[in-house]
């Protein structure tokens, strides 16, 4: 066990580093000069542009502004962005309410998703499966930046349950309409998942067995249906995790939600190579952090499976 | 501290309850007057610095800090600023202050974006040449504790008006130590004033509270104002409707037509200092020489700017030349109007004409945006209007983002006509014309080069007065009207709403809200 987590967590070395030099490479690429939107409308002056460019390190050549943020990276000064300000901080300041969103979304669609999922599945063909996989598909049809709006107007504006945006210091309550309906699309995926999942296993040889040795059906459902029905929907949710976190613009943008979302598309837009690149690996170290939990999953949930 | 939790009814002064809530954006830039023009970091900036002069709502200069500006020349001006005012930190404002915020500002090494406002002053080439390690200007000496002259490079009568641009604002010694943490937090002497440390948290608003020392000419009128950073204005709209935030000015396109009901009537509109208008380089094959002119006033005669302003745009006044009805000295007609207004017929003829000259080199007129700033719709429209009357291809083409535009413009690149707008800095034509077409003016994207057009504007610069030089400068205008190497579109207007906890929100010459003036209801 120890041993496979040392060897995962090994492999991750170059998978984070590929991702730094990959998006760097595609910043470095993408045509435009980046001190053209720093100066706006109006343009900068020729000195006041090579100054910028001496300043973000843009006059040196591609091997070498890679080089000069990997020292960076090492030595956790990641320099500033083209606001001025340490890439560090904005981090630090938004990069908690995205995990605190994602967080939301994902109990929210652990929750509801496995508890509507388990009911159809152990339902399999009455109407309450039916309805459940038709309001699944619904969901699952409707864009997230329409049911983002619908949510807002209705339970934000004309309920007046919840604001409507989402305030200074992100407060939890602020952020569970936001986070429903970032998890709202995987939450459709979860219950079709558990439901065929649970249909498969009840039938299953195991279960037989253990009902005909006499266990509660409380048991049976709990501890032989459930749990090895889960795999499925773990690796899908380890996957969604990352997913929601990188995804979760649009949903920021609707409810104003100071995160990482937001700023990627600004510095994308600014061509802010060096805050792109740093957003982009934390996610991709949360995808990988993720995949690895789940795969860890596995052995809880199935004994069947060890990890030597 | 959760404001948009508790809302801002609280009414009362003092206190975050009762601070009134307005929409902004997170500055892209730290604030500092020389270094942010964006509308995000412009807005605090012209708050918390008041300078020698400002505007009031006729655009006419009224002195702040100035006692007097005077020169016998139009080129050595002795500035003579009030005594015993001091910055809100307690430093005293003296001469020296503003001469070296200009210093620094102007300085290459220093990097700031507004740099070339310092471009008059005698001395400035030699500061902001490339790789200069020089950072006094020259022309700027300092007389005594409230008397400096300024030297300019050559005479310029609309100097003074300039000087009400927040770029020109004095900057406490304090400042100089350390400029990024005075950028984070910076102080001035101004109407506001940051509201102690960590005011601006980062995405999520600026603190401002009023400056009980200013006693200029605008006033605050609330004890407390905060700037809620929005990612959206649509965002925005939904907490204006439910009271959530007090002012918003810019209402988003798709709630143009509800506000009204929306905002039970709280909701306003009107023209400002800026104009908008599409670019057509000299330097693309067929559009130099007089066919090119030809093809200029064809294309612009087949645009309808008032049926493009009531279909898609929504706000705004069709253009008639290339400065703004908003600053001081503009006429209300010029001689060659008929070269901006609608008539197809001639515009029909004007091509034809062209095309018995020499042959349009083929290809479709093509007009640049950026997608990411929501200009499609319009493109499109003028596009189909050019494209109707002339019969010829016409079509928008898009840039992913502003960026890829400015690259292609700034290096000369163009490959087709590019949209384009100004916001006036201060309220003189002259800042119109200068910037744009005079042939070294810093934002010349056509590559226009008249020598009379200069010669003009020189002229008017150098002029007695400013009723003399304004003559000048229309006459200059004047010649664009009949070359247009930008077509003019509209004259922009804002449109904004305001929430019951407030009321006197109006908009200033250069169509920002006028935030002192803002009282509690």
């Amino acid at each position: 066990m120890a041993w496979y987590l040392v060897t995962r967590l090994l492999q991750m070395i170059p998978v984070f580093f590929g991702a730094i030099f990959i998006v760097y490479f595609l910043m470095f690429a993408t045509s435009g000069d980046p001190t053209a939107a720093l100066c706006g409308d109006r343009g900068c002056t020729p000195a006041t542009k090579a100054a910028l460019e001496a300043q973000y390190n843009l006059d040196q050549p591609f091997f070498l502004q890679f080089l000069l943020y990997l020292k960076g990276v090492f030595t956790l000064d990641l320099g500033n962005n083209f606001s001025g300000r340490p890439i560090l901080s904005v981090i630090a300041e938004t990069f908690p309410n995205t995990v605190k969103l994602a967080l939301i979304a994902i109990v929210f669609e652990a929750v509801v998703g496995v508890t509507l999922g388990l009911i159809a599945g152990l339902k399999k063909g009455t109407w309450i499966d039916s309805s459940l996989l038709f309001m699944s598909l619904l969901l699952i049809s409707v864009p997230v930046f329409v049911l983002g709006f619908v949510a807002q107007f209705v339970i934000g504006i004309k309920l007046g349950w919840t604001s409507p945006t989402v305030g200074a210091g992100a407060p939890i309550q602020d952020l569970l309409l936001p986070g429903m309906v970032l998890g709202a699309i995987s939450l459709a995926y979860v219950v079709r998942l558990t439901r065929n999942s649970v249909a498969e296993t009840k039938t299953a040889d195991h279960v037989r067995t253990a009902t005909a040795k006499g266990l509660t059906p409380g048991r049976v459902r709990n501890a032989h249906v459930l749990r090895n029905s889960m795999i499925p929907v773990v690796t899908y949710m380890g996957a969604d995790l990352g997913a929601l976190m990188g995804g979760a613009i649009l949903t920021e943008s609707i409810f104003n939600v100071n995160g990482i979302g937001y700023q990627l598309y600004r510095s994308i837009n600014m061509g802010d190579g060096a805050m792109v690149v740093s957003l982009v690996t934390l996610i991709v170290i949360v995808f990988v952090i993720a995949n690895l939990l789940v795969d860890l999953l596995y052995a809880v949930l199935d004994p069947r499976i060890r990890y030597a | 501290m959760a404001l948009s939790a508790c809302g801002n009814g609280g009414g009362g002064g003092g206190g975050e309850g009762g601070a009134v809530t307005a929409f902004s954006v997170e500055p892209e830039n730290p604030l500092i007057p020389t270094a942010t023009s964006e509308q995000g970091g412009g807005r605090v900036v012209s708050l918390v610095f008041m300078g020698l002069i400002s505007y009031d709502d006729e655009s006419s200069p009224v002195n702040e800090l100035a006692e007097s500006i005077e020169s016998d020349d139009n080129t050595t001006w002795t500035i003579k600023i009030k005594e015993g005012k001091q910055f809100t930190n307690g430093e005293d404002i003296t001469a020296q202050s503003f001469v070296d915020a200009w210093n620094y500002g102007a300085a290459a090494k220093n990097a700031h974006t507004g740099s070339y406002f310092f471009e008059p002053i005698k001395g400035y080439d030699v500061v902001s040449a490339e790789g200069s390690e020089e950072d006094q200007m020259e022309g700027l000496r300092v007389i005594d504790d409230t008397t400096f002259e300024v030297e300019l490079a050559e005479g310029d009568v609309t100097f003074p008006v300039r000087l009400g641009y927040a770029a020109y604002a004095p900057l406490p010694a304090s400042a100089f130590d350390d400029m990024e943490a005075f950028g984070e937090n910076p102080v001035g002497w101004g109407p506001f004033k940051m509201d102690g440390d960590g005011a601006w948290a980062h995405n999520e608003e600026i603190r401002l509270v009023k400056n009980e020392d200013y006693d200029g000419s605008q006033p605050a009128q609330v004890d407390a104002l905060t700037f809620k950073l929005y990612q959206s204005a649509e965002s925005a709209y939904s907490d204006l409707i439910s009271d959530n935030l007090d002012i918003l000015d810019q209402i988003p396109p798709s709630s143009m037509d509800v506000r009204e009901d929306d905002l039970s009537g709280r909701t306003d509109q009107q023209d400002y200092a800026g104009n908008y208008s599409f670019a057509i380089p000299y330097y693309l094959d067929g559009w130099s020489g007089e066919a090119g002119k030809l093809r200029r006033q064809a294309i612009s005669m087949s645009i309808n700017r008032q049926e493009l302003i009531d279909q898609v745009i929504k706000q705004g006044v069709p253009a008639k030349d290339l400065t703004s009805p908003a600053v001081e000295g503009f006429p209300g007609s010029f001689s060659n109007e008929e070269y901006v207004q609608f008539d197809p017929e001639k515009a029909k003829e004007l091509w034809q004409e062209a095309e018995d000259m020499e042959p349009y080199p083929g290809g479709p007129f093509e007009l640049a945006y950026n997608a990411d700033g929501g200009h499609q719709e319009w493109v499109d429209a003028v596009c189909n209007m050019i494209k109707n009357t002339l019969d010829i291809e016409a079509q928008g083409k898009s840039y992913a983002t502003f960026k890829e535009l400015r690259t292609e413009a700034n290096a000369g690149e163009l490959t087709s006509a590019i949209r384009s707008g100004w916001m006036a800095d201060y309220p003189s034509m002259s800042n119109f014309l200068g910037s744009n077409f005079a042939s070294n003016g810093s934002s010349n994207d056509t590559h226009y080069d008249n020598e009379k057009f200069d010669a003009l504007l020189a002229e008017g610069r150098g002029a007695d007065d400013l009723d003399a030089a304004n003559q000048k400068f229309i006459e200059a205008d004047e010649i664009l009207i009949e070359e247009l190497p930008s077509i003019p579109l509209y004259y922009p207007a804002r449109t904004w709403g305001w929430s019951s906890n407030v009321s006197d929100v109006n908009l200033t010459w250069n169509g920002e809200i006028n935030y002192a003036q803002v009282t509690q209801a």
